[in-house]
């Protein structure tokens, strides 16, 4: 196991190289004109800094490889730069949010998995019926209805109906866990629900997949109770690929999250990337951006070890 | 499996009058798949109203008449209309034939990208496909929205831009299920055929294996077009999409909107029901599509 881990940790630095020059690269697509822009808009350029100040901030005044080199260099020693407009450190504002983001992914996740998990066995147990044809078009609508429009909703109509909105005011988690909890339900549920139908959809696949198996007509053929067929035999094996999802669904938990911090007004590291795009604070842009893909990264890393715990099979090759 | 070849060939093979590959594939769907046959009408009908948006629209998408600001749903204004009195019906066709362009090019554009990457690497393997599945994988750790949202930074919000943006972020994630379908296509006999007669790569990819990736080419697109709608939508809603006044879907249910539909709560359901309405359509024929052309590919739904 130790081996595996260390191996699967040499395999991520390629992808992580790669994925910083990504990073690099599209923040550094910025023409010209931008620079002129920043400085109109932001007036920036009119007490702060002058043209040639913003752009040795930004580096963009050395050649290409050596900006990268530098920039690289700052971020292995965990400097993601100063935020242009704010004094404070890229990395400290970010671990600021990050807990905020990751609270709502991990709460999201629960609420999707609680849908989806008993919702996908039943429908599979019972193929064909009409309890899973409802099932089954009840996650492809939900496939197609947006979050966003989800999440306004939610903030209009019990508004208007019965007086209720959503808090605003976001209470920190270390100030009053049980009122930060409340306040992100409802955002965690716009977005958990979003995702559940995808998890449905390949939980009732892989099912299918297992109930069709020998030993699933042995344990029928024993006599064993349907409860404990599926719940004993069935559902453990059939869960497996469902724990790669989670890792495949990390993209989408945190880019859900961007929308969803939005409408709510939930200070994580969506709103955050928002704010920096809306006012052209590239230092924090990219750091943001850095940090969300070496999330995804690592939680796909955690989930392929899981793996390896859930399953004896892939613990030996 | 050569019990069900002999019960299966029938059904293709034998077609005595000869009918087209495409009115055969029609009457299939709407046989064996009416639910899709459906979807497929309500996205024609969707296509219908973004190209003739100017013909079917009561008013302009950006009249404003201030006598008539926030009314409810009427027979004058079956939508309701908006804070400075446009008509919601004629702002959600207008945001239909803006879907309609940026959903087909944005999707038309990401699968050619997708192929190109998929066939270069799917072909070629070796060396030159690892380094291109490495750069992929990078790529596919971003988050689809956070990359768009990076990039619109850099290019800014514009039409060309987000089509542009989109089909390559899209491009380069479809990528690897072209490039899956290749490297199981390019082990058949005709393509060792082709290369052993001295074929160039080049007519190999472009006569012999293209043709042969018809179907999850086929299958890319449709569902391309949902994705690319719902994410256009998305990054409207943010405001980083096509700038107002232009009427996008999720440009009409964005912040600025949104002070307004408390008092109009109509204004909050018109674009969204357009929505998901389109994307529920373009899915449902996009599965019909996959399950009829490439039975291969059924369990990754």
């Amino acid at each position: 196991m130790g081996a595996y881990v260390l191996r699967r940790l040499l395999a991520l630095v390629p992808t992580l190289i790669l994925a910083s020059i990504i990073v690099f690269v599209t923040i550094r697509m910025i023409p010209g004109d931008v620079i002129d822009l920043m400085l109109s808009q932001n007036d920036i350029g009119a007490d702060k800094l002058s043209r040639d100040q913003l752009i040795s901030a930004l580096g963009l005044d050395k050649p290409m490889a050596e900006q990268y080199l530098r920039w690289m260099g700052a971020v292995l020693q965990g400097d993601l730069g100063t935020s242009l407009w704010h004094s404070t450190p890229v990395l400290q504002e970010v671990l600021d949010r990050l807990p905020v983001t990751l609270e709502l992914g991990a709460m999201a996740m629960a609420i999707g998995l609680a849908i989806a998990l008993p919702i996908g066995v039943y429908s599979a147990m019972r193929q064909d019926t009409p309890g899973d044809l409802i099932a089954r078009s009840f996650s492809i609508l939900l496939l197609a209805v947006p979050s966003f429009w989800v999440g306004t909703m939610v903030m209009v109509f019990p508004s208007i109906w019965w007086g209720w909105s959503p808090e605003v005011n976001y209470v920190k988690f270390s100030d009053d866990p049980l009122q930060n909890m409340k306040q992100m339900l409802v955002p965690a549920l716009v977005l958990g629900t979003s995702l559940s139908a995808v998890t449905m959809r390949m939980t009732r696949t892989m099912m299918l997949e297992v109930l069709r198996q020998d030993y699933i007509r042995t344990a029928w053929a024993k006599g064993l109770q349907e409860r404990v067929v599926v719940m004993r035999h069935a559902v453990r094996n059939a869960l497996i690929p469902v724990v790669t999802l989670i890792g495949l669904q990390a993209p989408l938990l945190i880019g859900g999250a961007v929308i969803i911090e939005q409408i709510f007004v939930l200070p994580g590291m969506g709103l955050m990337m928002l704010d920096a795009v809306n006012q052209r604070d590239y230092p924090v842009i990219t750091g943001v951006f850095l940090v969300v893909g070496v999330s995804v990264m690592l939680i796909n890393l955690l989930v392929d070890l899981s793996y390896g715990l859930l399953d004896p099979r892939v613990r030996h090759q | 499996m050569s019990g069900t070849a002999s019960t299966t060939t029938p059904v293709s093979a034998a077609a005595p009058p000869a009918r087209g590959p495409v009115r055969v594939f029609f009457s299939r769907l709407v046989r064996e798949k009416p639910v899709g046959a459906a979807a497929a009408l309500l996205f024609l009908l969707f296509v219908f109203c973004g190209v003739f948006a100017e013909v079917l629209a009561p008013y302009g998408y950006n009249e404003i008449n201030m006598l008539e600001r926030l009314k409810a749903p009427s027979w004058a204004h079956p939508f309701g209309t908006d804070n400075l009195g446009r008509d919601m019906l004629s702002r959600c066709l207008y945001g239909a034939q803006l879907s309609v362009i940026i959903g087909l090019s944005a999707a038309a554009l990401a699968t050619i990208i997708s192929v190109l990457i998929g066939l270069l690497s799917g072909y070629l393997g070796g060396k030159v496909d690892m380094i291109v599945q490495r750069i992929v994988d990078a790529y596919m750790s971003f988050p689809e929205l956070v990359i768009l949202i990076a990039v619109v930074s850099v290019v800014g919000p514009g039409m060309l831009q987000i089509i542009g943006v989109l089909s390559l972020v899209l491009g380069i994630g479809g990528s690897r299920i072209i490039r899956s379908a290749v490297v199981s296509a390019r082990e058949n006999m005709y393509v060792h055929a082709a290369q052993s007669i001295g074929a160039s790569t080049g007519r190999v990819l472009w006569r012999h294996l293209l043709p042969n990736i018809m179907p999850p080419i086929i299958v890319l697109f449709t569902t391309r077009v949902g994705a690319v709608i719902l994410i256009e939508s998305g990054l409207s809603f943010l405001g980083l999409g096509v700038p107002p006044p232009a009427p996008t879907w999720g440009g009409l249910l964005s912040g600025s909107g949104r002070t307004y539909m408390f008092q109009g709560p109509w204004l909050a359901l018109a674009p969204g029901l357009c929505l998901t309405v389109v994307v529920y359509a373009t899915n449902v024929f996009g599965d019909a599509l996959r399950d009829l052309l490439d039975p291969r590919m059924r369990g990754s739904k």
